[in-house]
């Protein structure tokens, strides 16, 4: 028992602890001082290392703490709505700040209608464009049609704004509607004054924003598919829209339903764009020709003229909604998509 | 000559033409609105754009003139107070993240960053306020760049992670096995090889925040006049351009167009310049 601090396995047999330095071997008396020493860590490289490390965990304790904080203050804040207010908040259609009755029923409405008219034009289409991007496309035009794609994420969200407002609402209000209405208006969808902006506008408008991260997610999901699975499809002589429909999609399905919902997660949260077009009236209108309101607007709007507590409340309350709505879907869809390339780097340096 | 083992049906073949020519056409579609937005903001941001423009404060409504000068500043400075949190914070976790995170604790980070890149930016807006704002009394410089720091943070986490990962395990080998302690060799060996990987990555998360007005609403707030003070509130470009937008004056619209086009622009050479580094410098420092 006594013994074991003494003896150190490894130490001391091939290098015995002292009279070695003092040889004068033209290995250099450094060389024979530092290698051992180095070898089982001097107490202060272990110490540099340990505060290096205690470093770095730091900073991912405070990504951690940052969550946290983020879910309390949102809860600290709304305290005084969720009193109030308790789930009925949830199911109520009132928005009245004069009288300070406040329901976040239209908001939450106006948010996932407008995320589904999105991703309902959104999908196909960037699910065809990554097909396109990995399977069909010339090399040479590859590079150049993602960074097109890339750059599409790259531009503001207040700039798609502007040009909801200046462009795409004028252009659907005199090509758009009138078509939709004329040949659709039957299905009470598309029916009732045509403004150009509105519920529909807001729904292209996050179409475009969310194209880009649901082809770039599909493209790498697309490519974790073995290619053994196309070859194989292939060898049985499919055609390639065969081998595709087969081979590929099938087996990239959940990844790509994960990149769909991870693109519901920025569609759900998407703020300055929508306010601008959306129209901003808290209504459940079933035409989405008709102006509509979303829980991120809301707060943009709201949030700086709010004068009471229980106003300010209310709006925090809505972000916590938010905050938990998106905090699951993204989670959600991190599995999916974690289930298709199994953690694989993603390919967006590539 | 024998005939084809195997032939494909007219109905198939068709099939195969539609759905192929279907897909091409989806990936044209899309290119289209990014085509559409550039060429109105070029076309209608350049008439108001001038040297008045880049370097004088906004004049009054219904004055003619005046410019954005103090909101590309503010831009700016928003940038830089945000990357002395995000940088520092966003690098660290990729480093842990790559080096040290292949555990279980690494996974809750990795998801959790995972989580933090998609709360929506008017949330983290909120909780800056609530955290600053709320404190300090009054808006400021500083609330803006603790919301636009922390929406830094899983960018640079993430993609720092990755461009470490393609750092091949030999180097690291090579360095300990010279007696280099681990930091030491983390700090010079393994992140001075990325480094290319690593400044595009801040770069990625530059463009990200660059056009973020949602969370600087009620944070940094807006100014009509020059400010530098990080205890008081500051102009910015995107939330000027929405101010601009929504107010009902053709000279007002003109200026946010200009203002558009020299964010656009910021952002695209980022970009542009990003993916040139990261095709050239990441690939090469780790091969």
């Amino acid at each position: 028992m006594q013994t074991v601090p003494e003896h150190r396995p490894g130490r001391g047999r091939e290098l015995p602890e002292e009279p070695v330095t003092r040889e004068p071997s033209p290995a250099g008396p450094e060389k024979l001082k530092v290698v051992p020493r180095r070898r089982s860590g001097t107490p202060e490289s272990l110490f540099a290392d340990n505060v290096f490390r205690g470093f770095v965990v730091l900073c991912s304790l405070a990504v951690l703490a940052t969550v946290g904080l983020i879910f309390y203050e949102l809860l600290h804040q709304s305290h005084l709505s969720i009193s109030k207010f308790g789930l009925k908040f949830l199911v109520k259609q009132i928005w009245d700040p004069v009288a300070e009755d406040f329901g976040a029923l239209p908001f939450i409405y106006g948010t996932i209608v407008s995320s589904l008219v999105g991703l309902a034009i959104a999908v196909p289409l960037s699910v065809g464009t990554a097909l396109f991007l990995t399977e069909i496309c010339p090399r040479r035009i590859r590079s150049v049609l993602s960074l097109l794609v890339e750059l599409l994420a790259a531009i503001p969200s207040v700039i798609y704004g502007l040009w909801g407002i200046f462009v795409l609402a004028p252009f659907l209000r005199l090509h758009v509607q009138p078509f939709l209405a004329k040949y659709f208006g039957w299905t009470g969808l598309f029916s009732g004054p045509k403004y150009g902006w509105g519920m529909l506008a807001a729904g292209v408008i996050i179409a475009i924003m969310i194209l880009p991260i649901i082809a770039s997610i599909t493209r790498e999901v697309i490519t974790a598919v073995p290619r053994v699975q196309r070859e194989a499809a292939l060898a049985l002589g499919a055609t390639k829209w065969e081998m595709l429909s087969m081979a590929v999609l099938r087996n990239a399905r959940p990844g790509i339903f994960g990149a769909v919902i991870l693109g519901l997660g920025r569609a759900l949260g998407e703020t300055m764009a929508v306010t601008m077009v959306i129209g901003n009236r808290p209504e459940i209108a079933r035409s989405l020709f008709a102006p509509g309101y979303t829980l991120a607007s809301a707060i943009a709007n709201e949030f700086t003229e709010a004068v009471s507590n229980i106003h300010l409340s209310a709006l925090m309350e809505m972000a916590l909604v938010l905050f938990v709505i998106t905090l699951i879907v993204n989670a959600l869809a991190g599995l999916l998509v974690w289930s298709i390339t199994r953690g694989m780097p993603s390919r967006a340096l590539a | 000559m024998p005939k084809p083992v195997h032939t494909v049906s007219v109905r198939r073949k068709l099939s195969n033409g539609a759905a192929l020519g279907l897909i091409s056409l989806a990936a044209l579609v899309v290119t289209v609105p990014l085509f559409l937005i550039l060429g109105t903001v070029l076309l209608r941001g350049l008439g108001a754009l001038n040297w008045a423009f880049l370097t004088q404060i906004p004049k009054p409504i219904g004055e003619e003139g005046g410019g954005m000068g103090n909101a590309i500043l503010g831009s700016l400075l928003l940038l830089g107070f945000a990357s002395l949190i995000g940088v520092p914070l966003g690098v660290g976790t990729g480093v842990f993240l790559a080096e040290y995170g292949r555990n279980k604790f690494g996974n809750i980070v990795r998801f959790t960053a995972d989580a933090l890149n998609g709360v929506p930016s008017v949330v983290i807006g909120m909780t800056a306020w609530a955290l600053v704002v709320v404190t300090q009394g009054h808006f400021s410089l500083f609330a803006g760049s603790v919301a636009l720091g922390i929406m830094m943070i899983p960018v640079i986490s993430r993609t720092t992670e990755e461009v470490l990962l393609l750092v091949p395990q030999s180097i690291r080998e090579a360095a300990l096995g010279l007696g280099i302690p681990k930091w030491r060799t983390i700090l010079s060996v393994v992140l001075r090889t990325a480094s290319a990987g690593i400044v595009t990555s801040i770069m990625l998360a530059f463009a990200r925040i660059a056009g973020e007005s949602a969370p600087l609403m009620f944070t940094a707030f807006g100014n009509e006049f020059w400010s530098t003070n990080p205890n008081q509130p500051v102009a910015s470009l995107p939330l000027q351009i929405y101010k601009y937008a929504i107010q009902p004056y053709d000279q007002a619209h003109a200026q946010a167009w200009t203002a558009a086009l020299i964010l656009i622009s910021m952002i695209m050479v980022t970009v542009i310049l990003f993916r040139f580094i990261a095709s050239r410098g990441a690939g090469k420092g780790a091969n």
